[in-house]
């Protein structure tokens, strides 16, 4: 009996988006790696520039999960009206464009801002968005949110018998339950949202810059767009693998993407007290995730209108760059949930080291000598967004694929199906839903790109997330924050078509 | 004639021997939970494999893949799509690719009337109760047409009453399909007694030679008087 079980899915196709995966990831590698001048030393600058990234990046990450231990901790015991939507605010910056909600703390935080306008009020001195602060306050927008629910899904992963357990004997809750649970959650938290910040290139390119406040990324794209010096942002693409390799290498096993919101519905039950602190925290961290969203909503709804001609244009070439990427992405995280296994699992996280800026530079370098990047730039913007995109969106695929085929995959096997009746008719209909999920997760991500798009494009390439750049530099703000409005709401929308596209009528 | 030669299949450090011949009818596969009963199964289905041989009327089966064998199964759970109308899911037992034409239409109408689903051919499974499940499950095997139907206590999540009934429909349709091997596992002796010509009975790591229901039941052996006692 020389037959054992069911292999029913096609596996080419995995292993061909597998292989491609390596080629952008490695292989981009490899072209920055021979073109790097390794007779040019790193100067001064080089080593300021490397040691603001790590410095910011660290100080980031530990904000970021100091400031959301009280949040989530308020979030975890506290039932109340609205606690949900906020649950659900919590994830919206995964999927905000970088540089709309840049433009938001700018119009609280900046020079003109509310917060400013507070401050000289009460007579304090004003203080700058700009440099090493503002990085850091961008970098807390966005992974503070994060951060509270990972802790979240802790404090309701503890079963609550605990509390139970620890109200009857009147023991100290942190040792006993928090302080184990933490020590679990933050070191996992805190390495991601580190990696993250090593590679933020739009906060960085929009908030930092000067000798002072300059990454390794923002170096790269200076050298490369402003100096037209390959040789030194080749190695300084190196320069930036290398330390984000060091750093995926420790967060490496104990964290995976988590973009999933289950099981938030329900708050523990406990005895102790801290009302007050729960009150402050959950309206501080509300109203640090709102105010700049609404100050967005707010002046860029009376701009929205008046946008140039131009804006509209750039914003059809983010839809077309989105869909595209978005389709891309998609058939290959399906491609890749076909095939599993362990050259998949690497194809699957590997992205998510990656630094978009090092991916740009090695296809700058590969493409140069044979056409004009900006030629180029819209295409290889849509390559490098699915392939970032790629983790997240495997994850919302992959585990689907793997119940459909211990759900249905002998009864496929016994029907005598072959792998395209199988896939188009049993796999594709009851994915629906996490295709969308996904689908909808590549094209807002997509949407907000500004990396790869920076480094390749010309004016007649600019999308959208460019375009308001462009303007915020040219310090037209009314125009930026219509076209911030318009990038805001054309995201969301993108996700909430695929999302619901995949929900509607679905019987499963 | 189902042939089982000196087949060994292993799965862990568990074994299941077998070596008989089964004939056309309604065959039931008992034994204490663990024994090996859905790996006898799944051994003719093809989802395991081992050392000897299967054989349908002389012809070896157990080298052809899962796909390949004249085998209808149906499961625990899990037998029908839930994204399919009953149509649709009973119609996979005659084509698989596309949309059926209007004979096979006819066909699966007629096979839905003859199991009691006349009329529920457009509902979505979840839209069925459990005994309707089972009767369109039933209805894809009957379609299907294979000389050997396995099943694997299939009607298990239903009460008792659907059970019988169940039972006795499949008596009444799939066991009168000329030239039908029906292997069933069941818990429940009770559910050979009521359908089942012959009984395999399966016991640490052994499928014994079948043997008439009525003549085992009548003078059970020493190992399966324990297995009843404890049925109550």
């Amino acid at each position: 009996m020389a037959h054992s079980p069911v292999a029913i899915n096609p596996r080419w196709p995995g292993g061909i988006v597998a292989g491609l995966v390596l080629a952008l990831t490695l292989g981009t590698l490899c072209a920055v790696a021979l073109r790097a001048e390794f007779q040019t030393v790193l100067g001064a600058a080089d080593w300021a520039a490397i040691r603001f990234t790590v410095s910011q990046a660290f100080v980031s990450a530990a904000m970021s999960c100091l400031l959301a231990i009280p949040v989530s901790r308020a979030l975890a015991r506290r039932q109340f009206k609205g606690r949900g939507a906020l649950i659900t605010l919590l994830g919206a910056p995964f999927l905000l464009p970088v540089i709309v909600a840049v433009l938001g703390l700018v119009m609280v935080f900046g020079r003109n801002g509310i917060f400013n306008d507070v401050l000289g009020f009460l007579g304090m001195p004003e203080i700058s968005i700009y440099g090493f602060h503002g990085v850091v306050l961008a970098h807390v927008f966005f992974n503070m949110p994060l951060v509270t629910r990972l802790i979240l899904q802790g404090w309701l992963a503890v079963p609550s018998e605990r509390f139970r357990l620890a109200a009857s004997l009147n023991a100290p809750i942190g040792r006993l339950i928090e302080w184990p649970m933490l020590r679990n959650i933050l070191p996992s938290a805190f390495l991601v949202v580190f990696l993250i910040c090593l590679m933020s290139f739009a906060v960085a390119l929009t908030l930092g810059g000067g000798p002072k406040a300059t990454t390794v990324e923002l170096a790269i794209y200076q050298a490369l767009r402003f100096d037209f010096d390959l040789g030194r942002a080749a190695l300084l693409a190196l320069v930036q693998f290398g330390i984000c390799a060091v750093a995926a290498t420790i967060a490496w096993g104990i964290t995976s993407p988590e973009v999933s919101g289950a099981g938030f519905d329900r708050a523990v039950q406990r005895w102790d007290g801290g009302v007050k602190r729960d009150v402050l925290a959950i309206s501080l961290a509300a109203l640090f995730l709102i105010l700049p969203l609404g100050m967005i909503v707010l002046r860029g709804s009376s701009a929205l209108l008046s946008l140039q001609p131009d804006i509209w244009q750039a914003a059809l070439r983010s839809v077309i760059v989105a869909l595209c990427s978005s389709a891309l992405c998609t058939v290959m995280a399906l491609a890749l949930a076909l095939r599993a296994g362990r050259l998949v699992a690497v194809a699957g996280v590997l992205p998510l080291a990656a630094s978009s800026l090092v991916l740009g530079t090695g296809l700058f370098l590969i493409v140069y000598p044979y056409i004009s990047p900006a030629k180029l730039a819209l295409p290889m913007t849509m390559l490098v967004n699915a392939v970032l995109a790629l983790p997240f969106v495997l994850r919302a695929i992959a585990p689907a694929v793997t119940k459909i085929e211990s759900d249905f995959g002998r009864l496929g096997a016994s029907l005598a199906m072959s792998k395209g009746t199988w896939l188009w008719r049993i796999v594709l209909p009851r994915l629906r839903g996490p295709i969308g999920f996904g689908a909808g997760i590549a094209a807002a991500l997509s949407m907000g790109d500004l990396g790869v798009i920076a480094l390749f494009a010309g004016d007649a390439q600019e999308t959208l997330p460019l375009a308001m750049y462009r303007l915020m530099g040219a310090y037209k703000m009314e125009a930026a924050s219509g076209a911030a409005l318009l990038l805001l709401i054309m995201s969301f929308t993108l996700f909430w078509i695929c999302d619901r596209g995949g929900r509607v009528n679905a019987d499963l | 004639m189902l042939t089982f030669e000196n087949v060994e299949i292993g799965q862990g450090d568990f074994s299941l021997k077998a070596n008989f011949e089964t004939c056309t009818g309604v065959t039931a596969v008992i034994g204490p939970s663990g024994a090996g009963k859905s790996t006898l199964l799944n051994a003719v289905a093809g989802f395991v494999a081992g050392p000897g041989a299967i054989m349908l009327d002389g012809t070896r089966i157990d080298l052809l893949p899962p796909a390949k064998r004249p085998v209808s199964m149906l499961f625990q759970d899990n037998n029908l799509f839930p994204h399919l109308t009953v149509r649709e899911n009973v119609g996979l037992g005659l084509r698989l690719n596309r949309r059926l034409s209007v004979t096979e239409q006819a066909e699966v109408t007629k096979v839905l009337s003859q199991v009691g689903l006349a009329g529920m051919e457009d509902r979505k499974p979840a839209a069925l109760s459990g005994g309707q499940q089972s009767r369109a499950a039933l209805a894809r095997t009957l379609l299907a047409g294979q000389p050997i139907a396995l099943l694997d206590e299939p009607f298990s999540a239903l009460g008792p009453g659907l059970k019988d009934e169940m039972l006795d429909l499949m008596r009444r349709t799939l066991a009168r399909v000329a030239d039908c091997t029906i292997l069933m596992v069941t818990h429940d002796p009770s559910d050979a007694k009521r359908i089942a010509d012959q009984v395999i009975w399966v016991s640490e790591g052994i499928a014994s030679a079948p043997v008439a229901t009525a003549a085992l039941f009548a003078n059970p052996p020493a190992s399966i008087r324990h297995y009843l006692g404890e049925m109550g």
